[in-house]
């Protein structure tokens, strides 16, 4: 058993990749090492910014021999045959065996395969390994034609103590490699894994990433407390440094209190997103700190001033700029960004952003109105605002604080707190972890946002498919699903979007006639559900005024575009939704099936849905349940071989005076009894009474299997029974298409 | 931490003047076997448009040369205001062609030739990949941080005008103003002492920030540069319908200048700047292509 050694030295690789190519590095040589036969004890996988290392212990230094046997011909074959197969198979005619099986007696060959040298494997493996490696993004350099992240300088590859003969375009496996680039950047030879290791640490190189991140951590840690201050966590950024640093050596700097009047989200994203500073806080106030701790390469040769007023240098040239810019927007007003919105271009099929701000703000206002918590004005306020920070400066600057901007302005200019939250948190939530709004003026912009969005791309056939989704709609249908449900908002969505889509409607007539253009915009509020009624009014009015050619108008081309799609539209965003919401559940470890069952009654009232598709759940878990939906099985299969056999529906009313069975007749009696009892308990949303009423058909259901031949040889009796057994699958359907719930 | 034997102040020698970076620079440059040029006499968003790198990165012949090229970046402007901006700055370009093994060990060695010394100071290499839509190329690379400051951009070149770089060439454009305010560690441009001898980066172009500035965003009359975009835009078809690669690729450069002096006029909307971009790069495609065919090789 021996050890190998492998390390790719390159110029310095994107620190997000590290991790992944090193992964990448251990599969794709283990899998060659299994697939050649070579077992071995365990593989381990490291990355700094320069190389990528892999240590495989316990490997075997030759592949196991293998006898492989070739059936050939009858053994009574003509003798070309035979020949034609000794050759194949590079054995001669005394080497072949006959055996016998139910055909006849064939000729084996027996071939034995001597092992072969690990190490000529691992030479196939590498460089397999170099020449496919999946980087996401790599490149050619100087003359040469070989693929690598950045620049490959030199490969080590060491097994069983000695160097592995092998080439990729010029570079020749060797022993050595180099330490740090200024601390140590001489050239060394190791023996093997622990040699090579402690020999990295003498030049200033620690190999494993987790050890550079807990020595960031932890010499951080140190600064923040010894400076009387707490280090604010981040391990996704530490990974990151870890991944800039062969030797980390943080250190603490400073600057001007004075720019703490900042925001501290810009402050915060300032430091971590372009300067990969952790970041401290004021343990007594927690307010952000004026020190940073950042994580240099070197041990400098001075006593580190050098490279602090450097960084304390850039940091402020970078501050000084968020400052100007917060100082400059706070000179005006967000109303003053509103002229500019109409530049932005949304889509150039959907209008522009203030165009967007108008139609969500109507919608706000209206889901303000329908859920009587949110104020209309300040939802009409809010939304209206909300997207005025993304023409000043500092979101130009500084595109991931939009919202949050938006937020601090509005306190600025005097704004409510409903108002100035809604505009941050409009946005939210952005997945499936993000905080979803709860605040009444939050929710109702945020959903407005988010279906004005959803109705738009939906309405010009820009849909998600496969992995691809442009526009973030699966997020964005998610984040209604959210707010819907964790606030339990009753609506029906096919109103909404409904309405959503009327908006689009009225803004494509807009250049048509401006004086239709706002009194229907007006009444799109006025009367939620009737869209087809104000379809109606623009059509007619289009009539009315025949000497204006519509057919060479692009807008009324898009009204009507979407005015004819409108059912299309419904359909299909409500069947999206449906699917997010599986997706969603499905987490929260809830049944795909039952919310199709509980989909497919065409209910829109997502949190209707939801109490249905929970009640559904915990009947099915019960004795009962089970049972039901067996007897339920059992009728529906029957009818469809039937019906089908027959080419005829039994949906038809059962002749309760000629059901010839005692249970037959009890079980008519029942299913009457319980189809209305489920449907008096649908109506006032009383789920689980729904759900006994079905129970109570459950003995009647199998006492009926139990004694009735179904298909009695009078044909008259088998149709009436078919009949009944079309009842049970219309009663039970009350509730739910059980005929979509698996099991 | 290592002792030093001096203290910082007396460590440090006197900072380079701006002039003298340039002429080390060159020199260092020089050495290593780059033809030194001068600025191409066009206005130009960036040193990666002059001819000697564009153009050159084309094709299998070698190549190395080093140049200082102003640059023009209207939108910038801060009519002198801005500590760290400016519409007018230079870049020291080097282009080397094939990229040499030993290329990032050359690079250091000029910091170290300027005065930076690398067991003082934090040099980095943190990635950041190149892309320059109008010219329909690409390459992967850094930015190279000096103690937190980027000083330099170095790129291995993969594709100029659509066409993939055999051999590749290695790229570095140093900042010329903020590497001169690192390594004389001023805090603002125009405090830079240009010669050594008492004139200031300030007394050389704070007035004509103030001026070009207000002509960039103010007073440059859109109407003719709407016109100089499409006649630079159709001379350059002309051309290459001619044949001439070289001077069609100047109209290029000046339309896409052109572009810029409108984009900061503000009369480019969001969706009329991708067409805009997208019409520079048909020109700038259209130049490569013509000097492969002069050329005759193979793309």
């Amino acid at each position: 058993m021996a050890d190998l050694l492998i390390e790719l030295f390159s110029e310095e690789i994107p620190a997000r990749m590290q991790a992944r190519a090193s992964d990448d590095l251990k599969r794709m040589i283990t899998t060659a090492l299994k697939d050649a036969g070579l077992s071995f004890d365990g593989a381990y996988a490291y990355a700094t910014p320069r190389r990528l290392a892999l240590h495989v212990t316990g490997v075997p230094t030759t592949t196991p021999d293998v006898s492989e046997e070739r059936r050939g011909p009858r053994a009574d074959a003509p003798e070309k045959a035979i020949e034609g197969f000794l050759r194949g198979a590079g054995v001669a005619r005394e080497d072949l065996v006959e055996r016998e099986d139910k055909k006849g007696t064939f000729l084996y060959a027996v071939i034995e395969k001597r092992g072969q040298a690990a190490a000529d494997v691992i030479a196939q493996a590498l460089t397999d390994t170099v020449r496919n490696f999946p980087w996401a993004k790599s490149q050619r350099w100087g003359t040469g034609t070989l693929r690598w992240v950045r620049p490959l300088h030199s490969i080590l590859c060491l097994f069983d103590g000695s160097v592995v003969d092998m080439e990729i375009d010029g570079i020749k496996a060797g022993d050595s490699t180099r330490g740090h680039r200024f601390m140590a950047p001489e050239e060394f030879s190791v023996t093997g894994f622990t040699d090579y290791k402690q020999k990295l640490l003498d030049h200033k190189i620690i190999l494993d990433a987790g050890r550079r991140e807990t020595l960031i951590r932890d010499t951080a840690q140190t600064l923040a407390s010894a400076a009387g201050l707490e280090l604010v966590e981040d391990a996704g950024l530490i990974a990151e440094v870890a991944g800039l640093v062969e030797w980390p050596v943080p250190m603490i700097g400073s600057f001007s209190a004075d720019f703490l009047d900042v925001p501290e989200e810009v402050l915060i994203l300032t430091m971590k997103k372009d300067q990969k500073y952790l970041v401290t806080r004021d343990p007594s106030t927690g307010r952000l700190a004026n020190r940073f701790i950042f994580t240099a390469n070197i041990e400098p040769s001075d006593d580190g001033s050098a490279v602090t007023g450097g960084n304390e240098r850039v940091i402020a040239a970078r501050l000084s700029d968020a400052q100007f810019f917060y100082e400059q927007d706070l000179k005006g007003k967000l109303e003053d960004n509103l002229p500019a919105l109409k530049d932005i271009v949304f889509h150039k099929e959907l209008g522009t952003v203030a165009e967007r701000v108008e139609r969500i703000s109507r919608l706000a206002q209206a889901f303000a109105k329908n859920t009587e918590t949110a104020s209309e004005k300040e939802a009409a306020r809010a939304a209206g605002l909300c997207k005025a920070d993304l023409v000043s400066s500092m979101v130009y600057e500084f595109p991931e604080v939009q919202g949050v901007m938006g937020r601090y302005y509005a306190k600025a200019q005097g704004e409510s707190d409903a108002v100035a939250d809604a505009i941050r948190d409009h946005y939210a939530p952005l997945g499936p972890n993000d905080a979803c709004p709860s605040a009444p003026v939050s929710v109702a912009v945020a959903l407005a946002e988010k279906l004005d969005t959803l109705v738009g791309f939906f309405g010009i056939d820009q849909k998600p498919t496969g992995s691809k989704d442009p526009y973030a709609l699966r997020r964005a249908a998610l984040g209604v699903i959210r707010l819907i449900t964790e606030n339990k908002i009753r609506l029906s969505l096919k109103q909404v979007i409904g309405r959503a889509d009327f908006l689009y409607m009225i803004d494509a007539l807009q250049d048509v006639d401006l004086s239709i253009y706002d009194h229907l915009r007006g009444d799109a509020e006025a009367s939620m559900p009737d869209q087809d009624g104000k379809i109606k009014i623009v059509d007619a009015y289009f009539e009315e005024v025949a000497e204006f050619d519509v057919s060479k108008d692009a807008g009324f081309k898009r009204y009507q575009k979407r005015s004819q799609g409108r059912n299309e539209l419904v359909k299909g965003l409500l069947s999206f939704f449906g699917d997010r919401l599986k997706v969603q559940q499905r987490d929260k470890g809830v049944r795909h099936d039952l919310i199709d069952a509980v989909f497919a009654k065409g209910d829109d009232d997502l949190v209707r849905i939801l109490n249905r598709v929970s009640a559904l759940s915990a009947f099915l878990e019960t004795e009962d349940g089970a049972n039901l939906l067996a007897g339920y099985k059992r009728a529906a299969n029957i009818l469809k071989i039937e019906e089908k056999k027959d080419g005829t529906s039994y949906d038809k009313p059962v002749d309760i005076g000629r059901l010839a069975a005692i249970e037959a007749e009890t079980l008519s009696g029942a299913l009457a009894k319980a189809k209305e009892a489920a449907e008096n308990a649908l109506i006032s949303e009383d789920f689980e009474g729904a759900m006994a009423a079905l129970s109570s058909l459950r003995a009647p259901i199998d006492a009926f299997f139990d004694q009735v031949k179904v298909n009695d040889d009078d044909p008259e009796v088998r149709a009436n029974q078919l009949a009944l057994l079309s009842e049970i699958r219309t009663a039970v359907n009350t509730v739910a298409d059980f005929g979509l719930i698996e099991g | 931490m290592t002792q030093s034997s001096a203290t910082p102040e007396a460590a440090k020698p006197a900072a380079m003047p701006f002039q003298k970076m340039i002429l080390t620079l060159q020199s260092y440059w020089a050495d290593q076997g780059c033809a030194i040029l001068q600025p191409y006499d066009l206005e130009m968003g960036a040193g990666t448009f002059h001819p000697a790198t564009t153009l050159r990165a084309l094709g299998p012949d070698h190549w190395k040369a080093a140049y200082v090229q102003p640059c023009r970046r209207p939108t910038d402007g801060r009519y002198g205001e801005n500590p760290n901006r400016l519409q007018h700055y230079y870049q020291f370009q080097v282009i080397l062609k094939p990229s040499p093994a030993n290329m990032q060990e050359l690079y250091l060695g000029s910091l170290k030739a300027i005065g930076i010394d690398a067991a003082l100071h934090d040099i980095r290499f943190v990635e950041d990949d190149w892309e320059s839509p109008t010219l329909g190329a690409w390459g992967l690379g850094w930015e190279v941080w000096c103690d937190g400051m980027e000083v330099s951009q170095y790129t291995y070149f993969q594709q100029v005008g659509g066409f993939d770089c055999k051999p590749v060439s290695g790229e570095l454009t140093y900042g010329l103003e903020r590497l001169a305010m690192f390594v004389q560690g001023v805090d603002n441009v125009y405090d830079l002492d240009f010669n050594g001898a008492g004139i200031s980066y300030g007394d050389v172009y704070l007035e004509n920030e103030k001026q070009q500035s207000a002509y960039n965003f103010e007073h440059a009359d859109t109407e003719k540069l709407f016109e100089d975009f499409r006649k630079a835009q159709d001379e350059c078809a002309k051309l290459l319908e001619a044949k001439l690669p070289l001077p069609a690729y100047e109209q290029c450069i000046k339309s896409s200048h052109t572009f810029n002096l409108l984009d900061a006029r503000g009369v480019i909307s969001v969706t009329e700047r991708q067409a805009y971009i997208g019409r520079v790069r048909d020109l700038a495609k259209g130049c490569c292509k013509a000097i492969y065919e002069k050329n005759g090789w193979e793309a």
